[in-house]
């Protein structure tokens, strides 16, 4: 259903994105970790024709067989909403705080698929239901700033839902959130999605929510996905240091991603941080930060090494062990 | 050295030839701009008359020269005189607070309901309609602007450590508001008054084309273009230059007056 | 929110009083004998004295100001010195030309400078920007009635498409539309210059915010978006500007009438200073201050009915 062929964002010689290899098919539930600045949002807002107008996107991008190399902004729009459909990090700041949340909610019916008002208000309201917002009657006329944070997302996932989309982005859906609202919004879009039989690109550096909601995971590092695989298989051997560190950085698999507080960490602890785009190394980008790094890491980029079907990983270790 | 933003250095040099004419006026002028020759009235430009004569046979280059003096003049003291009152009324608010900050603020706000125009048009009906009574009209709209601009500059200054400091080692209100709150606050005043002296052109040429502001035989751009309406038909070339000189002259201290604040306040230029 | 409305509208009746306090002392007080500023030094003593007692000045200060404030109230500003009848008929009799003036002077604003500032925003630092940022610096430097002088000149003068003033009534609606043409014109396109920055910069400002993402990501239109989203949401600060700009607009109003020859308030303001009539000229400043200090007062309700949120923390 959705194509990606070494498709690559660049801001002017600093790579966002380097040769991200993707495809998407109905039902599918992929998880991509990451840590902030490893080009994760900018793969979604790729996928959305979002990208910014400084970005420079090389590489095939495809979708239902058509190449959205020509697209216009207009063929775009047709698609999202309808086709591709994305849920943001902020449920806080991601609703007009001036509009009552069910016109938001209608707002894209009423424009794509000519619906009167009665009938938008009726999908709304079951969608309302189905997200499992409870009173929706009296939900769709009230403002953001009555609902709390969870009550904000699960409206966000409604308008997400309104034009049936094949294909549902959820960026960082419950960074903002609590720890059991958080929980419930991830069993929700994973729900979501089977129920439908509708694809779901699950991002997130909380790597318990990817988890719970995925069937699949791809790890990226610095713009490469660096370890991809089924979801069980790739938290339990994964393959690749980066991997490693962030799996290592969770004190307990049911705490992951949360200090001592109970509070979320963004960065796991792996040794120094993620450098800023233009300081990436143009080898690999992990080394200067890899525990087991080799010498030409730094300067030649490692290719993707299948390990077994449909699971694999982009390390110098990898592939040196497979042609010894 | 950052480097100076553009509008900084464009109204830098409208304004340096604004005010290099008017100075210039001050020693010499190519014709005396009131003397009158009915029989060279309207003449095109010449070599003797550069931008030719008006309909009383006077030099426009002369006239708009002594009117550029004019509008300096009736700007500065305007700007001087509300302005000062305005920053005494604003630190004497900023350092005493409580009801005095209020009232002054409120008066401030009464000030707001007055614009220059209508103070001008009540002093003209008092006392016929002069220079002097548009330069203390326009002086009168500056006193609340400056007086709010300085009180939130200083009440920011006020929770400073140095002046805390200062007041544990026992030195009083006013002394603080001299030494500390005013020298510190002095960029954001500047800013403002550049601000108000383009505002304060525009009013004195709006009052003089009206007839409340500059009287015959002072010259001024405003009522220069008042004669020159009159005469549309007949001279129309008139009803440009004097516009062109107010533009000038506004537009440099506007733009000036921007890129001083970009300057000084560097929050704003890292917000564009 | 009683509260609320309660503390605002107790503020703005003070602040009325405050002005009305204001007028009457410039008006009353500076010029010693408003008696002798109306006749003139070589006036008669009986005639002095006859218009004392008409003007009730024989009366204490603190009792003339209760009686004006009182009688105004009732819509009784007393008897005009030149026109020999009640200010309050010449105000009815000018006011319609004024507040249409005003209104149209005003919507014309409002049209010009979202449009010019919305595009600016959505062409931020291109082409489109920089043109519009450019012509409003230069809206800003411009006097409104030298713009009048030019529009005349090239309109009226030139290709004799528009009279160059004067109004002869509504009697022919076409005509008096024709008149105010100009004049409207005139007073928007320096009005909508300070505007449509700050339509541009608060328009900025809203794009920045994550729901503009989310109107995008639902197929929006640019055009839906900029106007339907971002629009709403930037309008706090045009609205505080667009109250502000209502002292600009009186100012500007009374300037254009006097610019055209356009027989409303403004004019006959002018008219009464030459002829020393100072009831009328009391009056009309305390009406345009009364204008400005109820427009800010407006301002404040809108906001009330422009952003939910403050309803709930007011």
């Amino acid at each position: 259903m959705i194509e990606l062929e070494s498709l690559s964002a660049h801001f002017g010689n600093a790579a966002a994105l380097r040769d991200a290899n993707l495809q998407i098919r109905r039902g599918d539930r992929l998880g991509i970790v990451g840590e902030s600045g490893s080009g994760k949002t900018m793969l979604a807002l790729c996928l959305m024709g979002m990208a910014p107008d400084s970005a420079h996107l090389t590489g095939r991008l495809s979708i239902d067989g058509r190449d959205m190399a020509t697209a216009t902004e207009r063929d775009w729009r047709q698609m999202r909403s309808r086709r591709v459909a994305m849920v943001f990090q902020e449920p806080m700041a991601a609703l007009n705080p001036l509009r009552r949340v069910g016109d938001t909610v209608m707002e894209p019916m009423l424009l794509h698929e000519n619906l009167s008002r009665a009938e938008a208000r009726a999908r709304a309201l079951s969608l309302f239901e189905e997200v499992g917002i409870l009173n929706p009657e009296q939900r769709l006329r009230q403002f953001p700033h009555e609902m709390s944070g969870g009550q904000r997302q699960r409206v966000l996932i409604a308008l997400a839902l309104a034009c049936n989309p094949a294909l549902l982005i959820a960026d960082e859906p419950t960074t903002a959130l609590d720890a059991n609202v958080a929980l419930r919004i991830t069993d929700l879009l994973q729900r979501l999605a089977r129920e439908r039989d509708m694809a779901l690109v699950f991002i997130s550096h909380d790597l318990a929510a990817v988890a719970r909601a995925t069937q699949e995971i791809v790890v990226m590092y610095g713009g490469d996905m660096v370890e991809r695989g089924p979801t069980a298989e790739v938290l339990a051997t994964p393959q690749h240091p980066y991997t490693k560190g962030l799996l290592g950085a969770r004190p307990d698999p049911a705490e992951a991603g949360r200090d001592a507080n109970g509070k979320r960490r963004r960065l796991p602890t792996i040794p120094g941080s993620v450098p800023p785009l233009h300081g990436l190394p143009q080898g690999c980008r992990f080394a200067g930060r890899c525990p087991v790094e080799l010498a030409h890491c730094a300067d030649q980029r490692p290719v993707f090494t299948p390990t077994e079907p449909g699971r694999g990983a982009a390390c110098h270790l990898l592939s040196e062990t497979g042609h010894d | 050295m950052r480097r100076l933003p553009a509008n900084f250095l464009l109204g830098a040099v409208l304004v340096s030839i604004v005010v290099g004419i008017a100075a210039l006026s001050l020693i010499w002028t190519p014709h005396d701009p009131q003397t009158m020759s009915i029989s060279t009235k309207f003449a095109p430009p010449s070599a003797t008359h550069w931008l030719g004569t008006d309909q009383l046979g006077r030099d426009v280059v002369a006239q708009l020269m002594a009117a550029a003096r004019n509008s300096m003049t009736v700007a500065l003291v305007a700007v001087l005189l509300g302005g000062s009152i305005g920053v005494a009324l604003g630190l004497l608010a900023s350092a005493l607070g409580g009801w005095v900050e209020d009232g002054v603020m409120r008066l401030a706000d009464l000030g707001f309901a007055f614009p220059a125009l209508l103070f001008a048009i009540m002093l003209a009906a008092v006392f016929g309609p002069s220079l002097t009574n548009a330069v203390l009209a326009i002086s009168f709209i500056n006193i609340p602007i400056f007086a709010r601009v300085t009180r939130a500059s200083a009440n920011q200054i006020w929770t400073r450590d140095y002046v805390a400091a200062a007041r544990a080692a026992g030195r009083g209100r006013f002394a603080i508001s001299r030494d500390h709150i005013l020298p510190n606050i002095a960029a954001a005043i500047i800013v403002q008054a550049t601000i108000e002296f383009a505002v304060a052109i525009l009013a004195e040429a709006a009052l003089s084309y009206l007839g409340l502001g500059a009287q015959p035989p002072a010259s001024s751009w405003g009522r220069m273009l008042s004669e020159a309406q009159t005469l549309m038909y007949l001279a129309p070339q008139l009803a440009i230059y004097p516009g062109l000189c107010i533009v000038t002259a506004v537009l440099g201290f506007g733009l000036l007056g921007d890129g001083l604040r970009d300057i000084t306040d560097p929050r704003l230029v890292r917000a564009r | 929110m009683a509260y609320f409305l309660f503390r605002r509208t107790l503020g703005f009746v003070l602040t009325l009083l405050a002005v009305s306090v204001v007028v009457f002392a410039v008006m009353n007080v500076l010029p010693g004998d408003p008696a002798l500023t109306i006749l003139g030094m070589d006036a008669s003593d009986d005639a002095l004295a006859a218009l004392r007692e008409q003007l009730g000045l024989n009366e204490p200060l603190a009792t003339r100001y209760f009686s004006w404030v009182w009688n105004a109230l009732q819509g009784d500003f007393g008897l005009s010195h030149s026109f020999r009848v009640p200010v309050s008929e010449l105000i009815a009799e000018r006011l319609p030309m004024t507040i249409s003036l005003a209104i149209a002077g005003m919507l014309v604003t409002l049209v010009l400078a979202l449009s010019l500032g919305i595009t600016a925003a959505a062409q931020h630092r291109r082409g489109g920007d920089w043109g519009v940022m450019f012509l409003s610096q230069l809206g800003i430097a411009v006097p409104a009635f030298w713009l009048s002088i030019l529009l005349v000149m090239l309109f009226a003068v030139k290709l004799r498409w528009l009279p160059p003033g004067g109004f002869a009534g509504w009697s022919d609606p076409v005509a008096a539309l024709r008149s105010l043409i100009l004049p409207t014109v005139a007073l928007a396109l320096v009005q909508s210059a300070v505007l449509a920055r700050v339509t541009r910069s608060s328009a900025l400002e809203v794009m920045r915010q994550d729901f503009v993402r989310t109107a995008r990501a639902s197929g929006l239109s640019q055009r839906r978006v900029l106007w339907r989203h971002v629009l709403p949401n930037a309008l706090v600060p045009i609205v505080t500007i667009v109250g502000m700009q209502f002292a600009a607009l009186v100012t500007g109003t009374i300037v254009i009438e006097n610019v055209f020859y356009l027989p409303g308030l403004g004019r006959l303001i002018f008219q009464s200073i030459a002829n020393r009539d100072l009831p009328t000229v009391q009056a009309l400043v305390m009406l345009f201050a009364a204008i400005v200090v109820t427009a800010n007062f407006v301002v404040d309700l809108l906001y009330v009915v422009i952003d939910p949120r403050l309803k709930a923390r007011t």
